[in-house]
């Protein structure tokens, strides 16, 4: 997956979760809960959405990894390189 | 009725001895007029104001320069205040509301994040002898205009960026409310020097205000019954109730604070709970200062690696959270919590929604000590059945009830009404059946009044009792366990969610014709918000209304009370005068029994 498919996932999901954040107006190395206003639950749903979607397997260990959006695009990169792991 | 094993009290953990060590014989000889007699009161008989027994007393004494807040920011350092300098700050609020015309009565909401102003700000005004709000930070506009309105708002204090957000577009509507205090730091440390005032039009800069004010007060006679908070609580139908508390409320938080948290004069405490709803000022402002310990004060939300280290590195020993949080610490895998040292943590508690048997013996395992659930209400305003220290736990039983409350369940007739005998006196139900969970009035935390609903208020009490609305059964020995609500409020993640405000501000979306709020469960946060919407003609039920939907109540209602799913349904079933009848709904999402249906007048 490239930089740009990824982003592209990322954004589509966040504005399924909260339709009502900016994204256009947000810095993609903003946390996600402080600039759109996610809540835990909302989290929880980004994330479901994004193994849905991606078929990544993501444990909550790894949940620090997804604190911005430019976090979720390199978690998205380094775990669709061929050969490798997310974890 | 327990799948899991009871959990055995043989041994006082960490050698500390519990303050009560022995539940009957504490049930027997308590007495809230002795609990009352362990506060100090005012100097010279002037009464008793929940504002000396947090701080001023602490300040006066030795206590002055023991640590009161431990304040964690969402960024930068830490910050400690002691009681002395929590004493001189809140003084200086007092006087600056003081100088601003502000008066003895007069309404003063706090829609704050979780920083030392906060507190400053509640602890302040309570000297001053007004009555204090709390709003749950995460709250939209709406709720936050209707809270104001209702409640006769006359001082706001918040920061820069919830003004901008969620105050300034309603601000028009609000004529009563006076002033608007901005606090620009999080930490007394970077406190702004001039330059630094706010710039925005028709508000205050609480730093400057604080700076100019005398850093002494003398609080005047408080009378016991004397309002000092409001707390705003979601019921099925209308506007959110503001229950109405008094001073004397402080008695119970202290007395619950000693048995029920078990609080030591050397704990570090931390309750996770947002002072916007009552556990977060009860138990997160009020019973841990008047105890006199150090409170951890974390200003981020949940996030599991970073909430083990606040446990470890602040040393917690007492930690006061919801079931949903140690629930989602649970899927976030127990070897997260062995990788940090939890040897300090003493007592763990939950609240706000009922505690799984699973949960209390994961957090044994994990936490190296099991939750105890405790059960209370807004209305209620401190703790009423509790598992204690010195108990041994029924895993998913509320615990019994505390020393000085006399709790039952009362039976119910077919229509859900408390049954009555020819004299009036309610029916109490027998062990192992289900019934109301009622309280006998009083306790010096039960709520006063709802404000501006007498009506409401008389409608909670029958037959010499008050009731919860809460659904329960208590087993042979005494113990309580939670059954259900008996009626529609939501708990979700711990928070109380009217339905009614809810569907109000999907009915405002021009695409809604009507809207249907439940409660759905949920595995993380007990329940969620799902709402079912028929849609008017022009408007095409599909994924773009449905996001534009969610947006839009977000946008109002906050992330907490939005709903999580929004289902279209061209027929809603209505109750006979034409409600929609939320409890078909729930009962279809459920694939439960339907029920009666007599008050149907169309079935689905």
């Amino acid at each position: 997956m490239t930089g740009e498919e990824a982003r592209q996932i990322v954004r589509a999901l966040l504005h399924e979760v909260a339709p009502d954040a900016d994204l256009d107006n947000v810095s993609s190395d903003a946390t996600l809960q402080e600039s759109l206003g996610l809540d835990s639950l909302d989290f929880l749903a980004f994330v479901d959405r994004l193994h849905e979607r991606t078929g990544i397997e993501i444990p909550e260990r790894d949940y620090p990894r997804l604190l911005t959006i430019d976090d979720c695009v390199s978690f998205l990169v380094s775990a669709t390189l061929p050969g490798q792991s997310p974890t | 009725m327990a799948r899991f094993a009871t959990i055995r009290k043989l041994r006082w953990d960490n050698a500390c001895v519990p303050n009560m060590t022995d539940y009957a014989t504490e049930r027997a000889r308590f007495s809230w007029d002795e609990a009352r007699r362990s506060l100090d009161g005012l100097p010279n008989g002037r009464g008793l104001n929940i504002a000396h027994e947090m701080v001023d007393r602490h300040a006066a004494g030795g206590h002055r320069s023991h640590v009161a807040l431990r304040c964690l920011p969402r960024h930068g350092a830490r910050t400690d205040l002691t009681y002395g300098e929590l004493a001189r700050r809140s003084s200086q609020f007092a006087n600056a509301l003081d100088r601003l015309g502000v008066t003895r009565s007069d309404r003063v909401f706090v829609l704050m994040p979780r920083t030392w102003w906060l507190y400053v700000s509640v602890i302040g005004a309570l000297k001053h002898r007004c009555v204090v709000s709390p709003l749950f930070e995460a709250f939209g506009p709406e709720p936050i205009r209707e809270r104001l309105a209702l409640g006769g708002a006359r001082v706001l204090v918040t920061t820069p960026d919830l003004y901008r957000h969620r105050v300034a577009p309603i601000r028009t509507l609000l004529p009563e409310l006076r002033h608007v205090l901005l606090a620009t730091t999080s930490t007394p440390a970077s406190a702004p020097r001039r330059e630094t005032a706010t710039e925005i039009p028709g508000t205050l800069d609480m730093a400057l205000l604080l700076e100019a004010a005398p850093d002494s007060y003398v609080i005047g006679h408080t009378d016991p019954e004397d309002l000092a908070l409001l707390h705003f609580t979601s019921g099925t139908t209308g506007p959110p109730k503001g229950a109405l508390h008094v001073h004397d409320a402080i008695v119970s938080h202290h007395a619950t604070g000693r048995i029920a948290l078990d609080l030591h004069p050397d704990d570090v405490y931390w309750c996770t709970a947002d002072p916007g709803w009552v556990t977060g000022t009860s138990y997160g402002i009020v019973a841990p200062l008047a105890h006199g310990v150090t409170s951890v004060v974390h200003e981020g939300g949940f996030d599991a690696e970073r909430w083990y280290g606040v446990l470890e590195s602040e040393g917690v020993t007492v930690w006061y959270t919801s079931p949903t949080a140690l629930r989602m610490l649970m899927a976030a895998g127990s070897e997260m919590a062995r990788d940090h040292d939890l040897s300090r943590l003493r007592f763990v508690a939950t609240v706000g929604e009922p505690l799984g048997p699973d949960v209390v013996v994961w957090s044994s395992d994990a936490l190296g000590v099991p939750a105890h659930d405790t059960w209370w209400q807004t209305e209620t305003g401190a703790i009423m059945v509790a598992n204690y220290a010195c108990m041994d736990i029924r895993p998913g039983s509320m615990g019994r009830p505390h020393p000085g409350v006399d709790a039952t369940v009362l039976a119910r007739d077919d229509q859900g009404h408390v049954l009555l005998d020819p004299d009036g006196t309610a029916v109490e139900a027998e062990a192992g059946l289900d019934g109301e969970l009622a309280i006998r009035p009083s306790w010096p935390s039960m709520f006063r009044g709802y404000l501006g609903g007498d009506e409401r208020y008389q409608a909670c009490f029958s037959g010499g009792w008050y009731l919860t609305g809460d659904l329960a059964r208590r087993d042979a020995e005494g113990y309580f366990w939670f059954v259900g609500r008996s009626d529609d409020v939501i708990e979700s993640a711990g928070h109380l969610i009217g339905p009614f405000e809810v569907e109000s501000v999907l009915m405002e979306h021009p695409g809604v014709a009507e809207a249907g709020v439940i409660g759905v469960p949920d595995p993380v946060a007990g329940e969620i918000v799902k709402a079912f919407v028929s849609v008017r003609p022009g408007y095409e039920a599909g994924d773009d209304l449905r996001l534009d939907l969610l947006g839009f109540a977000r946008k109002r209602l906050g992330a907490t009370m939005a709903p999580r799913e929004i289902a279209f349904d061209q027929h809603l079933p209505h109750t006979s005068s034409g409600k929609v009848m939320r409890r078909l709904l729930r009962s279809r999402e459920l694939g439960r029994p339907r029920g009666d249906m007599s008050t149907t007048e169309d079935g689905p």
